[in-house]
């Protein structure tokens, strides 16, 4: 039988304001433990939370890129459980009334093909502490620094059939928070984390299976083995005449499979009702429209931008437009050369080469926009050929110079064009090379193609590489079979 | 609305709340029933066209600046605390 997966995905994405969400402790990662858990944060009797503006805006604001309905009201409820590391014995979250409504996003697949994944919602929430297993004297230690961190939680339609297609959407929503800055989307520290709901059917089914949770995914790789485990494991399981349950369940990368997290599973009742201490949340127009004001240049819009306007191939616009930093490093780069192609060409060359070799960020790139841009300026006036550029390259990420034309003045690295001084170095070679001058026009005229390489070399390093290298092959060519 | 021995006994556990003897449990029984009559008796109201209210005062919420405005106070919190160890904490084991 042939069976289609269907995925929906429930992104956390951790909002990046100074403080929480509902009080004015901070929300810098790596504090000591506790130092950061507030009154408010720790559910002490009789405080009050008060919403923060700067998490609300950030909401708006995801909600705005990607073209969702902010309704003029939004609620906040408690969603109540225990756990030690909730210390209100709920979080505070939204429900009926959320903060985002139905969006949509667009994700790129391979060949260039794209779909709409449509968003059902997004809403606010505070995270929870931390609970750290270790053996304290048979206890478990509770570090509240996290609680009370704003998140938005992003709901999307089970509209994905594929791993690479929720991949891909993740991708998408990473790029989205990223360029709007209200992320620092470090999936590693845990500031975005998805739960993955999986479910197969029928080709050809309608009604959806029954769907497995898989929670806290923490990376682009694992939701992408994760979902390939459970997807085989449901086929399996149905095909061998079991049935799917509905469950939560745990992604193990060690051994690359998904657990079923509670044995004695019992709906979870959350009893979810408006929380008494916070009141409706109301936006007015013109506040939705100063934060329309604020935003940038989204992904999509500037992959298609550099595809139109800039003539970048589809693939180019894509990997450019993937970050912001790439996307800015690329486009300061191109304001100080003016050469979309050029630029490109030297922003996933040479550079994402020595960033990938010693696995620097692009933001802490050794070489500046301004200083590649430089360099590009200069192969494109001819001022120096493809060879020196390499050599000015790794002069600029070795710090061994301020700028291009420096490195290129320092080291007498300007490209000769002069046709007198190249054919003087090249009298010089033919001069030294007798036997092989010799060889060369013994040879069959088919042959000389390849033999006039070694006279090339030698007059390149007569001229330690600054030689036009068109040049050189032209007049090399005149000389050696003008006899 | 009825509610019987078994939704006491499962209120009680989402709340975390011991009930020690059925005895105890029945006396919930009659209490939540009593409650859950007059909230029958509420439901009776017509509310046709009445919007839902979450909150009884007619105002919105009033949003804070995105500023850092407490300092640590991990010492004076932590001492009212049962049980702490490198400034955790503590809690009887959690066994996922």
């Amino acid at each position: 039988m042939q069976w289609e997966t269907v995925i929906g995905l429930e992104v956390h994405v951790q909002l990046a304001t100074q403080s929480k969400i509902f009080s004015g402790a901070s929300t810098a990662f790596g504090a000591e433990p506790n130092t950061q858990a507030c009154a408010i944060d720790l559910g002490l009797p009789g405080v009050l939370p008060v919403l923060n503006e700067g998490a609300v805006a950030m909401a708006v604001q995801f909600g705005l890129a990607i073209d969702a309905h902010i309704p003029d009201t939004s609620l906040f409820e408690r969603k109540n459980y225990f756990y030690p590391d909730l210390p209100k014995g709920y979080q505070t979250s939204q429900m009926a009334q959320p903060i985002v409504g139905k969006g949509e996003v667009e994700i790129v697949l391979d060949d260039d093909v794209r779909k709409r994944i449509r968003i059902h919602h997004a809403h606010l929430e505070e995270d929870a502490g931390k609970s750290l297993h270790e053996d304290f004297h048979g206890m478990s230690g509770i570090d509240l620094n996290r609680a009370g961190t704003p998140l938005l939680e992003i709901v999307s339609e089970p509209d994905m059939r594929s791993a690479k297609e929720a991949v891909a959407y993740i991708r998408a929503i990473h790029a989205i928070v990223t360029y709007l800055g209200i992320s620092d989307g470090n999936m590693a520290e845990g500031s975005m984390r998805c739960d993955v709901n999986v479910s197969v059917r029928p080709k050809g089914q309608e009604a959806f299976g029954t769907r497995a949770e898989i929670k806290n995914v923490n990376s682009f790789r694992f939701v992408e083995r994760a979902i390939e485990f459970e997807v085989e494991r449901q086929i399996e399981l149905i095909e061998d005449g079991g049935k799917v349950v509905q469950e939560t369940r745990l992604y193990d990368p060690d051994q690359d499979e998904t657990r079923s997290m509670r044995t004695k599973e019992e709906a979870n009742d959350y009893r979810y009702f408006p929380c008494p201490d916070l009141l409706p949340v109301m936006l007015d127009s013109a506040y939705i429209e100063h934060q329309r004001a604020t935003l940038p240049e989204l992904p999509t819009e500037k992959r298609h931008r550099f595809e139109n306007s800039l003539g970048l191939s589809t693939y180019d616009a894509g990997v450019l437009s993937a970050t912001r930093p790439t996307a800015e490093y690329f486009e300061a780069v191109l304001a100080v050369c003016g050469d979309a192609k050029q630029a490109a060409n030297w922003v996933q060359g040479e550079l994402s080469g020595h960033l990938n070799r010693e696995n620097i960020d692009i933001s802490n790139s050794p070489v500046t926009p301004e200083q590649l841009g430089g360099l590009v300026s200069r192969v494109l006036d001819d001022t120096i050929n493809g060879k020196a550029a390499k050599q000015v390259f790794a002069a600029l990420w070795n710090n061994e110079g301020q700028s291009a034309d420096e490195i290129i003045e320092a080291r007498g690295l300007k490209q000769v064009t002069d046709t007198g001084a190249i054919e003087a170095m090249i009298d010089q070679v033919i001069a030294d090379s007798p036997v092989q001058v010799a060889q060369y026009r013994d040879a069959d005229p088919e042959k000389r193609g390849k033999m006039i390489g070694y006279f090339v070399g030698q007059v390149m390093k007569a001229s330690r590489g600054t030689a036009n290298p068109q040049q050189v092959n032209g007049l090399l060519k005149q000389k050696l079979d003008e006899a | 609305m009825a509610i019987e021995h078994a939704d006491v006994l499962r209120a009680a556990h989402l709340a975390r709340l011991g009930i020690n003897s059925d005895a105890e449990a029945a006396g919930y029984v009659d209490d939540l029933s009593r409650i859950l009559e007059m909230v029958d008796r509420l439901q009776a109201v017509d509310t046709q066209g009445i919007e839902p209210l979450s909150h009884p005062l007619d105002t919105t919420q009033r949003l804070r600046a995105d500023e850092v405005t407490e300092e640590n106070q991990r010492e004076r919190f932590q001492a009212c605390a049962p049980a702490t160890a490198e400034g955790l904490y503590l809690v009887p084991r959690v066994v996922e």
